[in-house]
């Protein structure tokens, strides 16, 4: 991989963002609004709920949590989908460039647009809630870390989707986090679902991440094993993100999508 | 830089886009590339661009196969221009410009952009964001992308379609002017049969996906008993089937 072209690739987005007042808006004001609405939706469970009455902020470090994993897959696809609106997209799959390149650019702005949302999202959430997603400390980082990688994983799957089935396959770049959430346990416990569902959601990264937060915020210990299986399972899935990315790319060769695709 | 196709063939869906063609470009030579709408020039391009995988055959540039060698090294000396593929509309032309010359590894990237805004006219709205220029602008712009890395080899489709005539003809002039100065092993795709007289050496007539002619505008002319490339193509487009 060249970093230079790596670079220009982030560089082609960070102009996109830098250039609209009211694309920097947009990023901060959805995980603002989110975390507002959560918040108030904590601040009444903490009143009102025996179980969480000694772990105010669970909720709302949940929805910081999983807005960021949103965030990061949403930011990968836009991201993705920009080329598509704007037809530029033969001239970045002729230009002498490598797939692997192109995964590392969106999979690095994607953090940064993620980022530019969700920090003063999460800073407001203090003086207002008294919420710090910051008291979990360094296992913080990578709970993040777990959550990030199998963001770019989503984000991956469905622009693999987007070139095997062309811009109509949009419509599930925006559903497909939601298909996840119920099995991802962000606000309950895995306890709460069926078992067999809770045997599909272990197979996801999702729940031990969240598990490991309500650990951490209730019980004030840390489960590293807990952590480092998340992280096993994002990488896992990464991994398969990425075949299905390249399987998806090879089948557009043949079926000729990447020379018509545009809006 | 020349390029030879073998035996190319693409199908899609059990339908020949393309059928067995075969032809050469030969270095610094400019080819133009005729037929009527879906004969499979489009087709063709994109595989000469490693954007299709041909069904069958070979494309095969100084001696390298795009699909074998590697794909990134041949398209760092290639470029193409289309009216029907953009560049980002919320970037500025230099935005544009910078982010393509980085990705074509363009040393000294400022001094080149310097001289396509000079080369194309572009000084004035280089700062501009290209969703905000005229079809002439960005064709210009267009261009310039598309030189940005001096490439050896350039494919243009329908390089001046929806341009009015003094835009059309500014485009023309300088792909001449250009290749005058530079080594360049050009194919030109278009439905303007004086633009192809004037720029190309010689001319394909593809048509169903096959090649049914080609020689110099000239030879092609007499061969078919017409006054000009225009009368030429349009018997050969409504004729039935024949192939040289």
């Amino acid at each position: 991989m060249r970093w230079h072209k790596i670079y220009a690739l982030c560089l082609r987005h960070i102009y996109l963002i830098s250039n609209s007042l009211p694309r920097i808006i947009d990023l901060i004001y959805w995980p603002t609004v989110q975390i507002l609405l959560w918040g108030f939706i904590s601040k009444f469970f903490t009143l009102n709920s025996e179980y969480y009455s000694n772990t105010v902020g669970i909720i709302l470090t949940a929805a910081i949590l999983y807005d960021f994993l949103f965030r990061v897959s949403i930011s990968y696809n836009i991201m993705f989908l920009e080329e598509i609106w704007s037809r530029n997209f033969t001239n970045l799959f002729i230009a002498p460039i490598k797939l692997s390149e192109m995964i590392a650019s969106l999979t690095i702005t994607a953090v940064f647009r993620s980022l530019i949302g969700l920090i003063p999202a999460a800073l407001l959430a203090i003086p207002l809630f008294g919420v710090s997603v910051f008291k979990i400390g360094l296992p913080l980082l990578a709970l993040l870390f777990s959550l990030y990688i199998f963001g770019v994983t989503l984000g991956l799957l469905v622009t693999a989707g987007l070139l095997r089935f062309g811009p109509s396959f949009e419509n599930i770049a925006w559903a497909s986090l939601f298909f996840l959430a119920p099995l991802g346990c962000i606000y309950y416990p895995v306890e709460i679902l069926p078992l067999s569902l809770q045997i599909i959601a272990k197979g996801l990264p999702l729940v031990h991440v969240f598990e490991e937060m309500r650990n951490i915020l209730i019980n004030g210990t840390v489960n590293y094993f807990e952590i480092f299986i998340s992280i096993l399972i994002s990488v896992a899935y990464f991994i398969f993100g990425v075949i299905i990315f390249y399987m998806a790319y090879f089948g557009a060769r043949v079926r000729g999508t990447l020379i018509n695709m545009g809006e | 830089m020349s390029i030879e196709i073998k035996n190319l063939s693409k199908k899609f869906n059990e339908v020949y886009a393309v059928k067995n063609i075969d032809f050469t470009i030969g270095a610094n030579k400019t080819i133009g590339l005729l037929g009527p709408n879906g004969c499979g020039k489009t087709t063709s391009i994109g595989m000469m661009l490693g954007l299709i995988k041909p069904t069958t055959g070979d494309i095969i540039i100084q001696n390298k196969n795009i699909n074998t060698f590697e794909r990134n090294k041949l398209l760092s000396i290639m470029n193409f221009a289309s009216p029907y593929v953009e560049l980002p509309k919320k970037l500025s032309v230099k935005q544009n410009l910078q982010i393509y010359g980085r990705l074509y590894g363009v040393k000294d990237l400022s001094i080149r952009i310097d001289e396509l805004a000079e080369d194309l006219n572009l000084k004035d709205f280089i700062n501009k964001k290209t969703g905000e220029l005229s079809s002439g602008q960005k064709n210009r712009v267009s261009l310039a992308k598309s030189l940005i890395n001096k490439p050896e080899i350039l494919l243009l489709d329908e390089p001046t379609a929806s341009l009015d005539p003094d835009i059309g003809d500014y485009v023309r002039s300088y792909v001449q002017s250009y290749k005058s100065k530079n080594k360049v092993t050009i194919l030109l795709a278009s439905h303007n049969m004086a633009e192809v007289e004037r720029l190309c050496d010689s001319v394909i007539m593809m048509k169903k996906g096959k090649i049914i002619d080609q020689g110099t505008s000239k030879e092609i002319i007499n061969r078919h008993g017409r006054t000009n490339l225009e009368e030429t193509f349009l018997k050969i487009v409504r004729s039935k089937d024949e192939v040289a």
